[in-house]
């Protein structure tokens, strides 16, 4: 892994800009040096790539011109010499494959069952394609005249030879690039011998298993050892291959034709954290966008990787489309619905309603001919997952659920019968919502409980379900305590759990964030909720948690977290930049019931006001004394633990 | 404002209600089969009785307190006692009175008795037998860790040990007998583990602090001595029970050079101390350390200077508590020995012991390693999850 260092020390360090900056200075950084020009989409390319791949770098700046990008490097390439015509290629196919990049990678660390979906590669060839055109007018004869299929056989292997170990997500997508090509281009078929086509799927088969060991051992690296292991494993694959990109090159154009409407046909997910601020990539999504979300004007720019969206715009809009979405399951598009309108919130009510309508599209399912059953419920599972994310973001704890079902669907025997194979699926939903929710919450309350003494003062913040279970029940077991609710604008939601409180005759005091450095003093406990924590102990929580955690630990007052170990991730987060949701920035710029205060009428849109409405926030774990989870009572410093034995507890179920 | 601290809060609760043994420290458990109220307003701890005789320092005061301890104990036995001809806690009562014997040791030889003694003719009856037992023990002396802990890790061996592993019963129950016999032998041998590994750590010239008495301290500066190492021990008194004492008086005899403190010279002499070295009664699920008082000030004068400090402790101590701060733990009460009588009116912190969080301490020596504090937390829930 020492290598994937090596690219970022090259980069520019001027590329890293955040902050307030003109756009226009990406292209007075662009230097024709081809050890530069290269380094850029190599990194540009791993860092929207994946979940687990690098979720602390800092997204790359926003080009504002993209596309001259591309055209520059191979205009300077033919410049230079015939020979450098590799550079030149080369420069056009990874900006191609970053175009695709992020499905593929993503779906191969995310969810793996889906990643030998053909849709995806073919987009890569095409986008490949597409951008080899604009640069053959401009480089040598040689590229013009090669036919789209062969430029996309030499840049694998000029890349192969070339690349350094860094870009080996690249080689690993070319890898996979060349195989989907090829079951994808049907003439071709005949021409494979069965040897061969035997061999390849064995390759695939070995590679498969390489990376799910491989990412079962070491989850942070996964990505970058997923794709080590991949180029080692395709290698003997190699030459079948290159034979059928040449015979490629003959079937070219009807494998054309047929790809344009694979790819139509299939929805492709738009990547869970893709970077809002690359325009290529957003005019994509959007193209194939069932929710049409209008966009903020202004936004904030250290925020702009991601979505954002006025409010309240699209849902008459999405309610009259309710009966022409046939691919949409009506379950799945209640849910998403939901979600927009903010009906559900909150992490477990989200997951349990998501996992509810999964349910519902396994009751109604049934396999459409020459399919199995495996390939197309992940497929059709993963079209209403990317609903769902332009609904809202997912959360952690339901990526992780998906990862679930995914995963159950995936190891389906295929020897069981369609109605036997939902049923098995759908109690093993139920089970999960059972086990790692319900039962989870019942044990956390159980834990917490045992740190309540008589004469407590409990603060707590927001409206965190599992906080809410262990005041109930301990109140139950007649401890003597008083809580804190601490809330804040615009959500309110501590309003809630407080006439919850009063309501079963718990002594209660309320008051907004502001005012936590005041009372603090008298607090004798913290019990916060969390979205989700992650494996360096970083609890990601609705935001103002750190401040809150923060003052406690300065005030010495111990911070217990409860959360549910489902809503754990190995990934590791240092900030609440690179990962994170924006709200309604309407929210925070009028108070609601308050028609006095106006004085930001008619400044939504200035060009000189940017609104900031930030969902979460990560406290770090030094502020943290304890996370109760249902495996117990455990220091931040241990959650990598909770995710190993987790992990492995869910291969083994 | 001190009114309505937390400490004060806690200490006139404790103050004003009798303590009954509740089952507070392990509330999961299942409710607890035979409860023992307790007439006793202020139960000494059996713990450091058993360390206290041991080490045989003994004070007028003490033996006093400890005799009017020892009168209320029968009958508080009784109910136990008196419904079975065998009675746990009697097994382990005997066990315990040997020095040299870990009280875990004690705990898990008076289970292994239970075993021996058991009619049960399934593993699953011997289970639940096991399980009254060992909630007894536990709930006799609430306030030793490592009883609760060695208990707990015997459960967690027999049930992990299912009589399907085995052709019959019997052979099952001989193999779980067997692991209760190498138990004692297993905790004789941690402590020799962890005596050669920290042997790494001990340079020629530098100046040890030691607080109380610990076996395994005692072990490490003693194979420390052996190997030739030239270094000297600072050691504290300990009191009440003058367990720094009975330290000194063990490394003289080894032509170690010591030096004696007084509890409160701690950070007078800290600047000329390379390191400080701690036994624990028990290591809790944070990393942290519980130990005899005045634990958590050294370290924290440790802290401030800059001073590595080690634990060293048998991985049988590890236990599954996660206190939060210094009154999240049942208290430990002992006789506090002033020397001068306590005016009336006057109040006496009687605690044995203290929480020690993990920040303050640099490593823990113990037979599964040389640990990180944050370590202690995987081990744990690798071995009860």
């Amino acid at each position: 892994m020492e290598s994937r260092r090596n690219p970022r020390a090259v980069v520019d360090p001027k590329v890293r800009q955040v902050g307030f900056f003109t756009s226009s200075q990406p292209d007075s950084t662009y230097q024709p040096d081809p050890i530069a020009s290269e380094s850029h989409p190599v990194v540009s390319s791993i860092s929207p790539s994946g979940n687990s791949l690098s979720p602390v770098m800092i997204p790359p700046p926003r080009h504002n011109s993209s596309d001259t990008f591309p055209l520059r490097a191979a205009a300077a390439a033919s410049a230079v010499s015939p020979s450098s015509f590799s550079y030149s290629t080369r420069r056009d196919f990874p900006d191609g494959s970053m175009t695709a990049s992020p499905g593929r990678v993503s779906r191969a660390s995310f969810s793996k069952p889906s990643s030998s979906l053909p849709g995806v590669g073919m987009d890569s060839m095409a986008a490949a394609k597409s951008s080899s055109v604009p640069a053959s007018g401009l480089t040598t004869v040689s590229v013009v005249n090669m036919p789209p299929g062969l430029s996309g056989t030499v840049t694998c292997f000029k890349v192969v030879d070339l690349v350094l170990l860094d870009s080996q997500c690249l080689v690993y997508q070319i890898a996979e690039k060349e195989s989907d090509q090829k079951k994808n281009s049907k003439p071709l078929k005949e021409k494979t011998t069965k040897a061969e086509r035997r061999a390849l799927q064995e390759a695939q088969r070995a590679a498969k298993a390489a990376a799910k060991a491989e990412g079962g051992k070491a989850p942070l690296v996964s990505s970058g050892s997923v794709a080590s292991t991949n180029v080692k494993v395709t290698k003997p694959a190699k030459p079948s291959s290159q034979k059928n990109d040449v015979a490629a090159v003959a079937a070219g154009p009807s494998e054309k034709k047929g790809g344009q409407a694979e790819k139509d046909r299939k929805k492709d997910a738009p990547h869970p954290r893709m970077q809002y601020d690359d325009e290529s990539r957003v005019v994509k999504a959007k193209r194939r966008a069932v929710v049409k979300q209008t966009e903020a004007k202004n936004r904030v720019e250290l925020f702009r990787h991601l979505p954002q969206y006025e409010h309240g715009t699209q849902l008459p809009d999405l309610e009259t489309k309710f009966f022409q979405l046939d691919p949409m399951h009506p379950a799945v598009y209640k849910v998403g619905l939901q979600y927009l309108s903010g009906d559900i919130s909150g992490g477990n009510a989200r997951c349990i309603a998501m996992l509810q309508a999964f349910q519902e599209v396994v009751k109604d399912y049934s396999t459409p001919s020459e399919k199995t059953l495996n390939r197309d419920m992940t497929a059709k599972i993963s079209s209403y997952v990317s609903f769902l994310i332009e609904c809202r973001p997912l959360s952690v704890s339901m990526g992780n659920a998906i990862r679930f079902v995914k995963n159950r669907i995936a190891k389906l025997p295929i020897t069981l019968s369609e109605s036997e194979a939902k049923a098995a699926l759908q109690s093993d939903i139920e089970r999960f919502i059972n086990e790692k929710i319900v039962m989870a919450d019942t044990v956390i309350v159980k834990h917490a409980v045992t740190k309540i003494r008589d004469g407590d003062v409990l603060l707590t913040y927001g409206s965190p379900t599992a906080v809410e279970m262990v005041l109930l029940h301990a109140h139950e077991l007649k401890k003597k305590f008083r809580v804190l609710v601490v809330d804040s604008r615009p959500k309110l939601e501590g309003q809630l759990l407080l006439r919850r409180l009063i309501k079963r005759g718990i002594n209660c005091t309320y008051t907004h964030i502001n005012a936590v450095s005041y009372i603090m003093h008298e607090v004798t406990k913290v019990f916060l909720g969390a979205s989700s924590v992650l494996s360096n102990g970083t609890v990601y929580s609705r935001v103002g948690t750190a401040s809150v955690a923060m003052v406690a630990s300065a005030f010495r007052v111990p911070v217990l977290v409860c959360c549910e170990a489902y809503k754990f991730h190995e990934r590791v987060q240092l900030d609440s930049i690179c990962s994170n949701e924006l709200g309604d920035p309407n929210a925070i710029s009028k108070v609601r019931g308050r028609e006095d205060i106006n004085y930001l009428d008619g400044l939504t849109n200035n060009a000189n006001l940017q609104f900031l409405n930030l969902m979460y926030d990560a406290t770090p774990s030094d502020y943290i004394s304890m996370i109760i989870t249902d495996y117990g009572m455990v220091p931040p410093t241990s959650v990598p633990v909770i995710v190993r034995e987790y992990q492995k507890e869910h291969s083994l179920v | 404002m001190w009114r309505r601290s937390a400490s004060f809060v806690l200490d006139k609760h404790h103050n004003n209600k009798p303590i009954s043994l509740t089952p507070s420290l392990d509330s999961m458990a299942e409710v607890n089969p035979n409860p023992n109220p307790n007439p006793n307003p202020n139960p000494i701890s059996a713990y450091y009785q058993t360390r206290a005789k041991h080490h045989g320092i003994v004070t007028s005061d003490w033996l006093e307190q400890a005799q009017a301890a020892v009168v209320r104990y029968p009958d508080k036995d009784s109910p136990v006692a008196g419904r079975r001809p065998f009675s746990v806690i009697e097994e382990f009562d005997c066990w315990r009175q040997q020095p040299d014997l870990a009280e875990a040791v004690a705990a898990v030889r008076a289970l292994a008795a239970v075993i021996r003694a058991s009619e049960a003719t399934t593993m699953m009856e011997l289970e639940i037998e096991l399980k009254k037992a060992s909630d007894t023990l536990k709930s006799w002396d609430t306030t030793s860790i490592s009883l609760t802990a060695g208990c707990d890790l015997f459960m967690r061996y027999v049930t992990r040990t299912s009589a399907l592993e085995f052709e019959d019963f019997n052979a099952a129950k001989a193999r779980v007998l067997g692991r209760a016999e190498k138990f004692g032998e297993i905790s004789y041998k941690a402590r020799k583990i962890i005596a050669v590994l920290s042997q790494d750590f001990i340079f020629d010239w530098c100046t040890i602090l030691v607080h109380g008495f610990s076996r395994v301290v005692l072990e490490i500066l003693k194979t420390a001595a052996q190997n030739k190492k030239l270094f000297r021990v600072l050691c504290t008194e300990g009191r009440p029970d003058k367990t720094g004492v009975l330290l000194a008086k063990e490394l003289a005899k080894l032509d170690v050079p010591v030096k004696l403190l007084i509890d409160s010279a701690v950070a007078y002499s800290m600047d000329e101390v390379d390191m400080v070295i701690f036994g624990a009664d028990g290591v809790v699920e944070s990393g942290g350390v519980i130990n005899m008082m005045g634990t958590y000030q050294i370290a924290l004068v440790a802290h401030t200077m800059n001073k590595p400090v080690y634990v060293a402790a048998e991985s049988y101590k590890f236990a599954r508590l996660y206190p939060l701060d210094q009154k999240d733990l049942e208290p430990a009460l002992r006789p506090v020995d002033f020397g001068v009588p306590v005016p009336p009116k006057v109040e006496v912190e009687r605690s044995a012991r203290d929480y020690t969080p993990p920040q303050y301490l640099t490593m823990l020596f113990t037979d599964l390693g040389v640990l990180t504090p944050s370590v202690v937390s995987d081990e744990l829930i690798q071995l009860y999850l």
